[in-house]
Formats: structure tokens, sequence, C-alpha cells
């Protein structure tokens, strides 16, 4: 078993947070991690990414090779785009709708949309709108967490297990609201990749 | 087991807490900074008394390090590659005093220049200094190679470095710790002079470098993070070093390379596995991150005998960073068609953050400066250098720490008026503080603006040197009480700030303005820590 993902989004947005949660959960089932992260400059409003490889075998390079990503999941949907090369010809593409605008010559979002419409396997989900719901606009990461959980070959209840580990120390309430953002993000895209 | 996920650059400051390191030394630099942050935060190493502060340059922290070793403790001193560039004086001496207590060198390279000015390559400096150098391939050599460089530094009393890169630093994974040691006890060295560099000491100092030369050598030839690994088909023989190892082995699915390899994770090269396989193979293919360091060595400078391949001759790229797909296509595999990166989009580069007092800062410079013309603003590494992207485009150079105040002199003494210099106070401490005398005593006509936001903030917020001390500094140093001005860069207060910047612009002589406003990054930490507490006491 594999899973090679890409999280995208713009440096502050919580793909690290994305991260932490996949991580725990995975260490737990017993799977080989490696995750390289961005430090430094671009977390200044840049473009971010990491490169999350969980396996049941040893892994041997931090970076996935372009082409083999079964995953890229974004928490903004330019920044989506911009990781293509890295998915394997059957990997999803997980993004919020919602962009983050903060250059001058952001691109329409329409059009943005329909690159991401193109691609065979997707799934768009307006996660900030679903985040609110469910108590906090700041939980869309874990929004775009849940719509991928689907995918994941790690089970449901350890990304449960992980919200409550790392997000107990602040609270039970933290810990009540980003369950119940991952559930949304999870039913929506169900409710979406079934039509 | 003991399993944790780290980071490399974690890795590598809990090996240092269980290998008995009593102190780490450090000035702030990415992709090095969470090594002694790691540190700092840890429990177990406030418990074991064990010292972590940051300190005013990489030069300062290098020499600190440099005396815990004389005292018989085991140290570390971290930095980023161009940091070793400041500690270079430090360095290369150290190969020379040798040490006493154990120490390591631990640099972080960043090829691909993700968060630097340079990708210079830190090997081409241990090469110089003549010391062991480790390359560690993941997490775990990165985590086990602090135990072997501390046994190898007090084994032949030489400083070590550990060399790591970004992708290692910043990238996570499974770290299973070895026993916990404990910190050496106090201890003289028992030459006393042995740290005397006299050139008459020093001459019998570099001998015995010179001497030990064989024995790094036997070292690296029997080290297990150098390996030769057979393989049947020797069309090509493949050189990996450090993380490349990695990169090699994701193009073969379960590891089964069918050519022979040499990894390589110590150096000096080990000479047995190499001559291996040169004499074996029909050409060699050298990988690994950085410079072409290895492959200069092996190639030669009459270049003769078989094929060498690596970045010198384009089968890899001269430049950046390696990956699983560069490797691959060197090594032959025919490389999928990628998909493409729509035409739309656009490049999403950093910039301050909203609401960074460096914003009203430049603001304010732009409009004061106007009736000079652009091209007179020396700028200084920090977040406040991205004020050369646009909408700001306010500065004209950034080269290295504290550059910004000397070249601004150096311009000045060419004629230009007014020369510019912007630095951050962290900056300033670093590198700043010389330069600045030296204007001083030449009366030089130079504006300094020290952006004061009372952290080191490109790399997370690290407490600033002198915080709270910058215009007793200049004062000290002899900067006219009438032209140190602080301000407050505020939206509401541009025009007087704009005002002050004109005067100070038009001032023959050295001024220096402190705009001064806490950095919003640091100032939000603080506010939601402080909102924290307030609602866990009521």
């Amino acid at each position: 078993m594999k899973n090679d993902i890409i999280l995208a989004g713009v440096g502050g947005q919580g793909i690290l947070s994305i991260a932490a949660i996949i991580g725990y959960a995975a260490v737990n089932s017993g799977l080989y991690l490696k995750q390289a992260e961005v430090h430094g400059m671009s977390q200044r409003g840049g473009d971010v990414q990491s490169h999350l490889r969980l396996s049941s075998d040893q892994i041997a390079s931090d970076l996935i090779p372009y082409g083999k990503a079964d995953m890229i999941l974004s928490v903004e949907p330019m920044e989506s785009l911009r990781y293509l090369p890295y998915l394997g010809p059957e990997g999803w593409l997980i993004t919020n709708t919602e962009p983050f605008i903060n250059i001058p010559n952001y691109p329409p979002l329409e059009e943005i949309m329909q690159e991401i419409k193109k691609l065979p396997r997707h799934v768009a989900l307006d996660a900030g709108s679903l985040a609110e719901e469910a108590g906090s606009k700041k939980a869309a990461n874990v929004v775009i967490l849940g719509a991928a959980s689907l995918f994941l070959d790690i089970p449901y209840e350890g990304l449960e297990e992980a919200i409550r580990f790392l997000f107990g120390k602040k609270g039970d309430d933290l810990v009540e609201l980003n369950l119940k953002a991952l559930r949304t993000g999870r039913e929506t895209a169900a409710n979406k990749t079934v039509k | 087991m003991n399993t944790r996920l780290l980071l490399g650059d974690e890795a590598i400051a809990q090996a240092g807490i269980d290998a008995g390191m009593s102190g780490i030394f450090a000035y702030p630099g990415t992709p090095s900074t969470e090594i002694t942050e790691y540190v700092r935060s840890s429990a177990e190493a406030k418990k074991k008394g064990i010292a972590a502060n940051w300190a005013a340059n990489e030069k300062t922290a290098a020499e600190q390090a440099l005396g815990m070793s004389y005292a018989g403790k085991r140290a570390m001193t971290s930095m980023k590659h161009v940091g070793l560039n400041v500690a270079a004086d430090v360095f290369l001496n150290a190969s020379i005093t040798g040490a006493n207590g154990g120490i390591l060198f631990v640099v972080a390279d960043d090829p691909s220049m993700h968060s630097s000015q340079n990708e210079q390559d830190s090997r081409v400096y241990g090469r110089f200094a003549m010391v062991p150098i480790l390359e560690p391939s993941n997490q775990q050599e990165a985590y086990d190679m602090v135990h072997l460089g501390f046994d190898i530094s007090e084994k032949f009393q030489v400083p070590v470095m550990l060399r790591i890169t970004t992708r290692l630093a910043h990238s996570r994974a499974g770290v299973a710790r070895k026993e916990q040691r404990a910190q050496n006890q106090f201890s003289l060295p028992e030459d006393l002079k042995q740290f005397i560099l006299l050139p008459a000491i020093a001459r019998k100092r570099y001998q015995k470098l010179l001497d030990n030369q064989d024995a790094f050598h036997e070292l690296s030839e029997t080290s297990p993070y150098n390996q030769y690994l057979p393989g049947e088909d020797r069309s090509i023989g493949i050189v990996a070093c450090g993380l490349a190892y990695n990169y090699l082995m994701e193009n073969y699915p379960g590891r089964k390379v069918p050519h022979p390899v040499v990894k390589i994770s110590q150096y000096p090269l080990p000479k047995n596995h190499i001559e291996k396989l040169y004499d074996e193979c029909e050409r060699i293919i050298v990988l690994e991150e950085g410079y072409p360091v290895v492959e200069e060595v092996l190639k030669g400078f009459m270049n003769l005998g078989k094929e060498i391949n690596g970045r010198l001759d384009g089968t890899l790229p001269r430049t950046g960073e390696l990956n699983p797909n560069l490797v691959g296509a060197a090594l032959g595999f025919p490389q999928e068609k990628l998909a493409a990166i729509p035409d739309l989009v656009t490049r999403r580069p950093p910039s301050l953050c909203k609401g960074c007092p460096h914003i009203d800062s430049f603001l304010g410079l732009n409009e004061a400066i106007a009736e000079y013309g652009k091209g007179r603003v020396f700028s200084d590494i920090g977040c406040y250098t991205l004020s050369a992207l646009p909408p700001y485009e306010s500065i004209n150079t950034c080269v290295d720490m504290g550059a910004s105040i000397t070249m601004a002199k150096g311009a000045a003494d060419a004629g230009m008026h007014p020369a510019v210099a912007v630095i951050g106070d962290s900056t300033f401490t670093h590198s700043g503080m010389t330069g600045l005398l030296d204007a001083i005593n030449d009366q030089s006509n130079i504006t300094v603006l020290i952006l004061d936001n009372a952290t080191t903030g490109m790399t997370g917020g690290q407490p600033s040197s002198a915080f709270g001390r910058i215009e007793e500094i200049c004062r000290g140093l002899g900067v006219e009480e009438d032209h140190i001005r602080v301000i407050k860069p505020l939206r509401k207060q541009h025009e007087e700030n704009t005002r002050i910047l004109k005067e100070e612009l038009a001032y023959e002589g050295v001024s220096v303005i402190i705009p001064r406003r806490e950095c919003i990054v640091t100032l939000n930490k603080r506010m939601r820590l402080k909102f924290k507490d307030k609602n866990k006491s009521t």
C-alpha cells in the first residue's frame, strides 16, 4: 500500500496541520511516512507545498516523483493546479474552491474551475463555508482533509483519533469543531463523487 | 522501540540531547533554525541543563561552541550554509587547534536557493579544513551520525562537520532513539598550549591535522555509512552521496539496482570502494546534492581515464537540488510526459505580511527619496528584503549579512548622496555594528534605517540580541544624538515619518533612523497567548 500526497496552499493556510493529522494516523496504523515541508521565506504568503508519503514498505525519496502522486490536496483552487505535473494518471485532485487572493493578477475563478473540471477525478468543495457551518472558517483545512479521507488508505477513525490527540490540548470545543469539519468534508465529497 | 516523527533538523537536535551534548550555539537561518529551536523547547534538554541560546551571529556562536569543547564538554554549533562564511574563521582555525570535548559543526545547505542568496556547498569548506564530513541520507542517519560525530571528534581531537541539505532538514520521518549518554565532566585540554595558535604551535597542530588524514581515510573506508553495493550490470557504476542515494533507490522498485553502487555518507572519500567501482565499471555516474565536489575529485584535472558523468557534463543539471526524476533521467530511464501546469497559474511570490511595520517604513522611504531618483538603497537580509518586489521596489542590493551599511558607506565615499542603508535590528547586531563604526570614523555621508521589529522575523521570531538597546549602541558607536531618530511606522504617521526621513537624507554625515514597531506575526502570537492565559485564569 502506498499513498503519495501533495498538499498545496498558501503560506499560513494550515497545510502542515493536515500533514500532522494524517501523519499521526499513519504512524498509528504502522505505516512508514516521509513528509517534506516548506519552511522559511515562502511561508510569508507565498505558494507552499508538502510532499506526504505513506507506505507499508520503507520509503526512499522524501520527494514524490512527477506523475506518481495519488492525490493533490489543496486548500486553494489555483494552487491545486500548480502541482498537476505530480499527479498520477489515476490520481485525485481534491481542492477548496475559495480563492486566497494576495496577488494583483489572480486569474478569474471561473477559468480556474474550468481547468479543475477538466480532470477526470476531482472533488471541489467550498471548504470555507462548510467549515463555517461546522463552527469556524479556520477549519477549512480539516474539511478538505475530510473530503480526502475517502481516498486515503488509513481508517477514518484513525484521523478522528489524531484530531482528538493533536487538538486535545487546545480544548474540547476545538476537538468537536474539527471532528465536525472532518465529517462534513467527507460527506460532501461522498455526495459529489457518487453522482 | 522509541520512534518519533522528526524533521531532519529535529533528529539532529534530539541526538545532541541524547549523545551528552552540553550546549548548542547558533544564529537562526533557514534551513538550520529548527535544530536549536528544538533544543530550546525540549523539556529534556532543560532538565539536563543543556545550554541553548541564540548568539549574535554564527561566528560568536561557533566560538562559544569551541570554548565549551576547550572546557571538555560536547558542543554543537548549527548554521545555514552562508552562516559558515561568517564562522569560517573559527571553523578553519578550529581544525588546527583541534577539540577537547567533542564539537560538531552542523551546516544546512540550501541547493535551489529556496530561502538563500546562493547554493554554496559546505563540503568544500569541510575539505578546505581537512576535517571529517558526515552527510546523512535520511533522518535516522542524521540522528545516528551525531553520536558518531562526537566519537570521532573526541577520539581525534578534531571538529567534525555534519552536512545536511534543505530537503532533509525539513522533511519528517520516523526516527528511533539510541542510548542516552552522560555529558562530559569539565576538563581542561591535556596540553594547555593546544589552543594557542602562535606560529610555532600552529605549525605543530597543523602537522597533527595532516598526520590524521590517513586515519580519517581509514574511518571512511570502514564506516558503516559508506557502502559498496554489488551489481551485475557493470556498464555503469554509481556513486550516490547523501540524499542522492534515496533518489537513486526511488528509481528501482524493491531497491534492486542492477549496477554496482557506492553509497557515500562520510568523507574523506572512501578510496577502497571507489577504486573498486572504477576498476569494475565502464563509466561512473556521480549523484550528489550541491556542487560537483566528488565528481571533480574523481575526474581530476587532466580528465584521464574512464568517463565520469554528473553535473559537469550535463548528465545532471549544474545547479539546483536533485529529485527522483532528474536522477532517473541521468540513469537513462525514459521520463513520462507530464501534465502541464495550466497557463493561468501565476507566480505567488512571498510578500510582507498584512500589517507588517516594514510596509510603512518603505512607503515612507519611497516617498522621501523620490526627489533623488532610484538606485540609492542598500539593503540587507531579512523579511524586509521582500521590499525588492512590487509594489514597493524600494531596495537595490541584498548581498550578505551587514553589507547594507558598509556598501552604502563605500558608495557614499564614491560621492553618492544620499546613500541609504536598510537593515533589521537582528541583522544590525549580527554584522552591522562594525560597519557603522567604520562610517562614523570616516564621517561618511550615509543614512541608516534600522528597522526594529524587536525580533528575528524571517526565521520565525527568535529573540533579537539587542532588544531595546539599539539607540544605546548607536550612541556608543558615536552617532550624534540629534541624528538618532526613532519613528513609529504606522499609516497614520506617514506624513511625519516622511518628513523626518527627508531631513536625515539631506543631512551630510551619519544619521540613523529607527522605525520601531513589533513584528505583526510575533505580536499576534503574543496576543493569542495572552488571550489564552486570560481565559484560563477566569
